[in-house]
């Protein structure tokens, strides 16, 4: 009796785990993946709603099964069995959360790694940033270009702190009320969406002028607070040329819902047609040139 | 820890004669834990009709992309007197206040709580507290930066609005404090001679660990919304950058108080599921021993994991690695309670009434919401996922999905011994029904939503969102229409239900081993001894007064 249910239990198990491997697999809920470590968040979510999937299954399984199995039937007033515990079960059930949290967290701690997260934030020593460049970024990452060297300490980094040298790109974002204003320190341009070229390193100098706003890119799976009196530093590489939203995440007054901007990634090329075509004089839809001219978000 | 003072059975003042009796005594500054109890019910659900009328409100302007059903001012000001009155006003009151002040003086063997002037004063704060937050929205403005009030949104929102709401919340946490002293006095201190601590029913374990967790960390809460209110009052700097101070400090002191606070509001609701599963069937609670260590390393956990809410803040590398793993293990003791649970349903005789629909609703709910807790614990995913309607989903399934149902499932399980009356089975069902598929159809969705870019507390959204949201807004509607059968069924059953009989689920702890309702003092004679609470499967049969149908 008790090895038939034990391999019962053993097939139910295996199965369990195959159908959450498959919806892992084959149920996709997120958005498109644009930048370098999107893959990696996504490679992540699988391996979480695998998991979850297959957790949830069994624990709704099992109580559906008791409530059928052991309903009872009308009139009978007599107990169920008088058990109070099972001490290797309840050894059983401890551990195997425990290992399962166990394993989740190193592997995230890995994920986390992938995407640069754990870099030193508040030391941006060259060494700091070529250790994290190196274990964190794809090898489209170009160390060459910009010359972001001086400049204030910027802290409070999120993800892929690749620090502002390493960048090929880089723009200060303003976050304010209920605007993002994108400035591009090297041409001089100031602009009311994101222009980035595709596959290249980019630097956010974000600073939030009266509230918490928070930088969204859904298809970037990046998200960064940016605090007043916290100048702050994100980096991401692009990875599909499109056209995405930036969002404000963090409650900033009447108008957040509206607080919304655009990123579009484009290629190098026509990147650079952009940036001449905005650079010196004229004012095409979105940009306006003279740092000085008044802004309109 | 036996009692050395004076046993509860000497000790009691008369009762004074000033006390009214009949209905007029739940209007009065009544002592009784019974009275007070029902008091904090009663008011908890108006406003949790208030609230929930607020989040109909929500879901009707959300109906649509665009801002079109109210200003977007008054959407900030329903979204925070929401969160505000659901958590304050309603969940905390009444999983703590309302159950606890009802059962924890029986599950001890006592007479009454230890405090029982305290007692009514802690529950006295709470219609002040909540007619004042909702007056703000009457005079002038109600506060508009969430529930949350992080600086510096609050301090540059309407002034009066912020500062009533500071006052709301600070009166409601003194009433926390004062309810959660009594309770740790009453169960360390008036418990029975003879009864010892495990041998105390489930539900005074979960809310001993509540009350610690109270006690810990309501008052940081207290201390920071005072300083919050320096800043707007007197202009001091202590959060506001523009003058030297530091937003971030503020959260990690707000989230100090209101992580804990998400466990002072799952953990008793954990301790009612425990007290009703067995009841309904038939057999031991399972594994207690592990139930208690589990209660006791959630809240040793609860308190160290609150950074998790600001991932996204800018915290340092090695913070965010720290509370990741702190709020993954909480997974380790939520996880053996859920097993033990379906342990003790595993052989029973299971009655698949109303409360225990409910429960089991909790526990699928739960485990739903457990799973992306999980999930959310992790920086990498959370960096995507914070403060989108991935976020509100998972914390409605935890607060709602399972707070809420287990308080549904109490009210319907203790109807009997509060009124005297079973409340009406079919009607019962029903509710559980539409508020199940109601509250599914509304949440599950939102998942999505957040994953593919839907930030929370917006007024309007992405047109590519509009049809989730409506089946979001349809769920919101049948969890809004399930309240009527639920209204119905309790002023019915209170006047035309089938009596009851002291003992009509056969349950063997203290509180039915006295009439329904009980009497004052709780028991005509001395209070019984109950060593096994869940003692079911063992011979011999509890005294069955009155048999009912389950």
């Amino acid at each position: 009796m008790p090895i038939p249910a034990a391999i019962l239990t053993l097939g139910l198990s295996v199965v369990l785990v195959l159908i959450g491997l498959w919806v892992g697999q084959n149920v996709n809920l997120l958005p498109i993946d644009a930048s370098a470590n999107a893959p990696v968040y996504d490679e992540l979510f699988q391996v979480l709603f695998s998991i979850g999937t297959s957790l949830l299954l069994g624990i709704v399984g099992v109580l559906i099964y008791s409530l059928i199995r052991y309903r009872r039937v009308a009139g009978d007033t007599g107990d169920g069995l008088a058990i109070e515990g099972n001490l290797p079960l309840e050894v059983f059930w401890t551990a195997v959360p425990a290992i399962v949290v166990l394993f989740i967290g190193i592997y995230s701690y890995d994920i986390y790694e992938r995407m640069g997260g754990m870099a030193p934030l508040n030391d941006h020593s060259v060494h700091a940033m070529q250790a994290s460049a190196g274990a964190a970024m794809p090898a489209s990452m170009a160390m060459e270009g910009s010359d972001g060297s001086g400049g204030p300490a910027r802290i409070w980094a999120g993800i892929s702190p690749t620090g502002e040298a390493a960048a090929a790109v880089n723009v200060d974002v303003t976050a304010m009320q209920f605007a993002f204003i994108f400035r591009y320190p090297d041409s001089g341009i100031i602009s009311g969406e994101l222009h980035v070229p595709v596959g290249q390193p980019v630097a956010l100098n974000m600073e939030a002028k009266d509230v918490i706003h928070a930088f969204w890119v859904p298809q970037f799976r990046l998200k960064q607070d940016v605090i007043p009196g916290q100048p702050t530093l994100l980096s991401f590489t692009a990875t599909k040329a499109g056209r995405y939203p930036i969002i404000c995440a963090e409650l900033c007054g009447p108008y957040h819902g509206g607080m919304r901007s655009t990123v579009v990634v484009e290629d190098p090329d026509d990147y650079s047609t952009w940036v001449t075509k905005n650079s010196p004089a004229p004012l095409p839809v979105s940009a306006t040139t003279a740092p000085s001219a008044p802004l309109q978000s | 820890m036996t009692a050395t003072l004076s046993p509860p059975t000497t000790t009691p003042e008369p009762q004074a004669p000033l006390q009214p009796q009949g209905w007029l005594r739940y209007f009065s500054f009544s002592v009784d834990h019974k009275v007070i109890g029902l008091q904090y019910l009663v008011c908890g659900f108006i406003f949790y009709f208030i609230g929930g009328a607020l989040a109909g409100m929500i879901r009707t302007e959300l109906l649509t992309p665009l801002s079109d059903f109210m200003p977007r001012e008054t959407y900030n000001e329903v979204l925070t007197l929401h969160g505000t009155v659901m958590i304050f006003l309603w969940i905390v009151p009444v999983v703590n206040g309302a159950f606890g002040n009802y059962l924890i003086p029986f599950y001890v063997g006592a007479r009454d709580m230890a405090f029982p002037r305290l007692n009514a004063v802690a529950f006295w704060l709470i219609p002040p507290a909540g007619l004042l937050l909702i007056s703000s929205y009457f005079i002038g403005s109600a506060s508009q930066s969430g529930w949350t009030a992080y600086p510096p949104l609050s301090l540059t929102t309407p002034a009066t609005g912020q500062v009533i709401w500071i006052l709301s919340v600070l009166l409601l946490g003194g009433s926390s404090i004062f309810g959660g002293i009594n309770f740790i006095a009453t169960i360390l201190k008036l418990r029975r001679p003879g009864l010892k601590m495990l041998q105390l029913p489930m539900f005074c374990w979960a809310l001993l660990g509540t009350s610690i967790l109270v006690v810990l960390s309501t008052p940081v809460l207290a201390g920071t919304l005072v300083l919050l209110s320096f800043d707007i009052i007197a202009h001091t700097g202590f959060f506001n950058p523009a003058l030297g101070g530091n937003a971030v400090v503020y959260q990690h002191l707000f989230w100090f108080y209101s992580h804990p606070a998400v466990y002072i509001m799952v953990l008793p609701a954990f301790g009612l599921v425990s007290e009703i599963l067995p009841v309904h069937a038939r057999k031991p609670l399972f594994g207690y021993i592990t139930m208690v260590y589990s209660i006791l390393a959630i809240v040793v956990l609860g308190l160290v994991v609150w950074a998790h809410h600001m991932f996204t803040s800018g915290t340092p590398p090695w913070m965010r690695l720290f509370f990741t793993i702190a709020t993954s293990l909480i997974a380790v003791p939520t996880g053996i309670k859920f097993f033990n649970w379906l342990a003790t349903l595993w052989g029973g005789k299971i009655a698949l009434n109303t409360a225990m629909l409910f429960s089991c609703g909790f526990i699928f709910n739960f485990v739903f919401g457990g799973i992306t807790g999980v999930a959310l614990a992790q920086v990498p995913f959370d960096i995507h996922v914070h403060d989108t309607y991935f976020v509100v989903a998972h914390f409605h399934y935890i607060v709602y999905g399972g707070t809420v149902f287990v308080i549904f499932g109490s009210v319907y399980h203790w109807y009997p011994k509060f009124t005297g009356r079973m409340a009406n089975e079919s009607l019962g069902r029903l509710h559980f029904l539409l508020t199940f598929i109601g509250f599914n159809l509304c949440f599950a969705p939102q998942h999505w939503l957040g994953l593919n870019g839907m930030p929370r507390r917006v007024a309007e959204y992405d047109p590519q969102f509009t049809f989730i949201n409506q089946v979001s807004s349809v769920g919101a509607l049948l969890m809004a229409i399930s309240t009527l059968p639920f209204l119905i069924n309790m002023v019915y059953s209170a006047f035309a239900g089938e009596q009851a009989g002291d003992n009509p689920w056969r349950a063997l702890t203290p509180e039915w081993l006295t009439s329904s309702p009980p009497p004052v003092e709780n028991w005509k004679g001395p209070a019984p001894l109950v060593t096994h609470p869940y003692g079911y499967g063992e011979a011999p049969q509890p005294q069955a007064v009155g048999a009912s149908s389950p």
